[in-house]
């Protein structure tokens, strides 16, 4: 029988309740007394000198109450980037300035450059209207292509930096020359260049801020829609508008979705604050989907050259990427790590390969900023090394799945330290592989492909065995790489009187569960049940210092802070249970609920022991604090490493070029499961958004800069209709091994592993149609570019 | 200005709108029922689908002057008269059918809407229905089974929750 209860079961989301009934309270949800309306006046053209901006008939309209342009924040600080990357040559990346509104120049179509604040919404919008015609810009040449933005060394997006390069990155160049040599000596180079196209993340909700200030007291809260309330409290406070952090409360209440895209400060939130505190009344404001568009941070964008090189009978000896990836117009605070840490540390995959190198430049254009959209790196890696593996197999006319399974590594092998820099703890990549092979029913895949052939239609199967480092992350390691922040997280565990349960926890949920999971948990822990446990979290002025949820860290992290901070209620429980059965505390034993004594009937349940902790009548007061609450913080040793193994099959229908995903298979490995339903959900969600990025979605700008997919009529989501019942597994588990839950993470994972196996199953259906010049189609696999590439 | 009487959740409201006020808009703030949301403005995402006089429409493009005399129900409206879940609501709850919530008012009027038209609809029939609703969260495969249990279907031999 599956569990009903705690760790392990399928516990009913208790969040679901409130967003069914129309209940939730997003930020665009709540309504402040005397609020009033921001609406940003954005650049229209990618790249332009700001000439004049003429605020006075803007100024003269009805309801207007301030405007505010680049000048107003010329003297504060600007929004920072996270991480410090160096280059090969040892020179520390260009960090151009990111002002709260550009001023000098505009350096993407979306850039903020103006603010008004009105009455109402609609006054607000009218004057900001009036703000961009009294805006004199100077259109200068766009910078959009990656290799053209390197190229040209006198167009620049920002005067001071030239060539447009951040950085370029050598990872690990000590094995540079090593690489080389195994490579040449190689029997077998595949080579293959690939385009990791750029996604806009799309959670549903738009971003909102509200801000707020008390002329009284001096406290100012911003309530807005972040993944990480404290970083933003941190970013706003110590490097941008320089309030005492002591001063700023950050709420993120119901965040519909952020995928990565809400991690990160952005301009508007500090631009709110500062409105407040100018007009002592609460600003809002709320994107419509088209500034989203513009401005949210995108995903992914890489151009990438990969070589591998391997045997005749296909073991890989060495992998060598050349990568060019666009940062955007300004460093998004997560945009330096992204590429590389989180990317060029995983190009060895699940294999074991003697030899790998990672060059990645990392280029400025006048683009929205990109940065971690969910899987984050970890995904174009995977796509690289999963086409490139697949087009060797085809090239040494071997099995791919025989390919994979010839590298992958072994079970004994762990810990394994791969040649770009992290250690594995452990894994089984055969398992995740047999499972995939069998709930897929590859063995009756060809009887499915001559129903598809006698339909007219070209079948295909495409697999990926990908790994991923989760659970962001050791700080000692992080900092040694370039982070500037810690990437621990804390919990609180407030026991009260009457026995309940308040958790405050750093990492934040917007979809994962975490008020049902992490209680879950709790329960289990204590023997009591689910409903006595509530989860607080998203509100600075509750909650302990943590980094928020993303990089599937929640529960690897932030669990295990709670984890700890139970331990420590437990060992309290067990000096108040000592005191009170007249006993040594080491003969205390806490079971199924309950402090007693070991080898006697004398007990006191956790209820009572809870009572007695802040009703302190028999109690060690001489030795012991009353109350019961403590807090924890955790600092991973290492990453976890979640890993699986994808199968994709497609129908395409050559007439069209259509593809359509017949059956798509995940056989996960997240060491152990909190909450398979959940688990699940993340897993279907994942995939979903890959199975978009490889058919259906795309981020175009024109060579002007400007972004020809800015709302749903233009940049295709996946929709219902676009895509299958998945089939999930998870039970080829083998726990983390150094966290206490043994939890790995389970967020990315669908969108890291699907991608290629999408592509590797069209490319699969065409060589099986005979189509063998067809090696690589980029993404998203739309119907005319298939189409074209079947007549090529 | 213009002054409307509606219908809105079985309760009747009136207020003075602007010729460009969106029901959305109405609902939202001038009734504070925030539960209809807007995701896109463009009439493509569905975060904003209610009922009007029975029918699924979008209300961020659907201006209120219009509607005078309109019986309109929302997601606020949508549980049972003692405040429990409808069998459509409880069944996503069940199946996992919602994650961050932001779509899932549009979902369930659609979803609502789908099976009074179709009390037994086929997986391809909920997904062709649902082509005017995203969802980013859930790849759709729970939504999909919840509409489909909660019209009695038997959805235990569908790949797992």
């Amino acid at each position: 029988m599956p569990k009903d209860h705690g760790i392990g079961a399928s516990s009913k989301r208790r969040e679901d309740i409130r967003f069914l009934t129309g209940r939730g309270a997003y930020t665009d949800d709540l309504a402040m007394q005397g609020q009033v309306h921001a609406v940003m006046v954005r650049a229209n053209v990618a790249h332009g000198r700001i000439v004049s901006i003429d605020t006075s008939a803007a100024a003269a309209m009805p309801g207007v109450l301030a405007i505010f342009t680049g000048a107003d924040f010329a003297d504060v600080g600007g929004n920072p980037a996270g991480w410090l990357i160096h280059s090969r040559d040892g020179s520390p990346m260009r960090e151009p300035k990111r002002p709260v509104l550009a001023h000098g120049k505009v350096r993407h179509v979306g850039d903020a450059y103006a603010a008004v604040v009105a009455e109402t919404h609609e006054q607000a919008r009218d004057a900001a209207e009036a703000v961009a015609a009294g805006t004199e810009i100077e259109e200068l040449p766009a910078i959009v292509d990656m290799a053209g933005a390197v190229a040209n060394a006198d167009n620049r997006v920002h005067d001071e930096i030239p060539d447009n390069l951040c950085f370029d990155w050598g990872w690990i160049e000590a094995n540079r020359d090593a690489v080389d040599a195994a490579m040449k000596a190689a029997p077998h180079v595949t080579t293959l260049e690939l385009v990791n196209n750029r996604l806009v993340p799309n959670a549903m909700e738009p971003r909102a801020s509200i801000g707020e200030f008390n002329p009284g007291t001096g406290d100012y809260k911003l309530t807005t829609t972040s993944q990480n309330p404290h970083l933003t409290k941190l970013l706003v406070c110590a490097f941008v508008l320089g309030i005492p952090e002591h001063k700023l409360t950050v709420v993120a209440p119901d965040v519909g979705g952020g995928f990565g895209s809400k991690i990160y400060h952005y301009g508007e939130e500090a631009l709110v604050l500062a409105a407040a505190k100018k007009l002592g009344r609460p600003v809002r404001w709320t994107a419509e989907r088209s500034e989203s568009f513009l401005t949210d941070a995108h995903g992914r964008d890489h151009v990438t050259t990969i070589e591998v090189g391997a045997t005749l009978d296909g073991e890989i000896l060495a992998i060598r990427t050349n990568t060019l990836a666009n940062v955007g117009a300004y460093l998004s605070n997560f945009s330096t790590a992204t590429p590389t840490f989180l990317h060029g540390t995983l190009m060895a995959g699940p294999y074991k390969v003697p030899h790998v190198y990672v060059n990645l430049k990392a280029v400025f254009t006048n683009t929205a900023p990109v940065d971690a959209y969910r899987g984050a790196g970890r995904p174009e890696a995977t796509y690289s090394l999963e086409r490139a593996i697949d087009k060797m197999a085809r090239e040494l006319k071997l099995d791919p799945v025989a390919v994979r399974r010839k590298n992958l590594l072994t079970p004994d092998q762990f810990p394994y330290t791969t040649p770009v820099g992290l250690v594995y703890d452990v894994g089984n990549y055969q398992a995740t592989l047999d499972k995939a092979l069998d709930m897929a029913d590859l063995a009756g895949f060809e009887a499915r492909a001559a129903k598809s052939r006698a339909a007219g239609k070209l079948r295909g199967v495409g697999l990926s065995t990908w790994i991923e480092a989760c659970g962001i992350a050791p700080s000692h390691l992080v900092g040694q790489l370039g982070s500037r922040v810690g990437l621990y997280d804390a919990a609180t565990v407030r026991v009260s009187a009457t026995g309940t349960i308040q958790v405050m926890t750093g990492a934040h949920s917007h979809g994962q569960g975490h008020e049902t999971v992490f209680a879950q948990v709790v329960a289990e822990k204590l023997s009591i049940p689910e409903g006595a446990v509530e989860i607080v979290h998203g509100d600075t002025s509750k909650i302990p210092f943590g980094m928020g949820s993303y990089g599937s860290r929640s529960l690897a992290v932030c669990g295990s802070a709670m984890d700890r901070a139970l331990d420590k209620i437990i060992a309290k429980g067990k000096k108040i249970a000592a005191h009170m059965l007249e006993a040594a505390e080491g003969d205390i034993t806490f079971e199924n609920g309950s402090f007693s004594v070991a080898g006697t009937d004398k007990a006191k349940s956790f209820g009572e022991i809870a009572f007695s902790a802040y009703v302190p009548h028999n109690y060690p007061l001489e030795t012991l604090e009353p109350g019961l609450e403590e807090t924890a913080f955790y600092d991973p040793n290492n990453f976890t490493y979640p890993a699986g193994a994808y199968l994709c099959e497609v129908e395409i229908d050559p007439d069209t070029g259509k593809v359509t995903i017949c059956s798509f298979t995940c056989a996960d490995d997240f060491g152990n499961v909190m909450n398979p339903m959940v688990v699940e959900g993340q897993v279907h969600g994942g995939v979903a958004q890959g199975i978009g990025q490889a058919l259906v979605e795309h981020t175009a700008y024109d060579e002007n800069g400007q972004l020809l997919t800015a709302s749903y009529m233009d940049y295709t989501m996946p929709r219902a209709d676009d895509v299958p019942f998945y089939q999930v597994d998870h039970s080829c588990a083998t726990p983390c091994t150094h966290n206490p839950l043994g939890v790995k993470g389970c967020g990315e994972a669908g969108a890291i592993g699907s991608p290629p196996a999408v592509v590797n199953a069209v490319i699969d259906a065409l060589h099986r149609a005979g189509m063998t010049h067809v090696t690589h189609i980029d993404m998203p696999l739309t119907p005319a570019r298939v189409w074209g590439a079947m007549q090529a | 200005m213009t002054q409307v009487t509606m219908t809105v959740n079985g309760k009747s409201v009136s207020g003075k709108v602007e010729g460009r006020t969106l029901l959305a808009e109405f609902l939202r703030e001038g009734l504070r029922l925030t539960g209809t949301h807007v995701g896109c403005d463009t009439s493509q995402c569905g975060a904003c689908v209610v009922h009007v006089n029975g029918k699924a429409i979008k209300s961020c493009t659907a201006l209120v002057a219009d509607l005078d005399g309109a019986d309109v129900r929302t997601i606020e409206g949508m549980a049972n008269p003692d405040g429990s879940l409808s069998s459509l609501q409880q069944a996503f709850q069940d199946h996992h059918g919602l994650q961050c919530g932001f779509c899932t008012p549009g979902m369930v009027m659609s979803a609502a809407a789908l099976l009074k038209e179709n009390p037994k609809p086929t997986e391809h029939e909920v997904r062709g229905y649902l082509e005017g609703n995203i969802c980013r969260c859930t790849g759709y495969h729970n939504i999909v089974k919840a509409i489909m249990a909660a019209s009695g279907q038997d959805v235990s031999q569908i790949a797992a929750e």
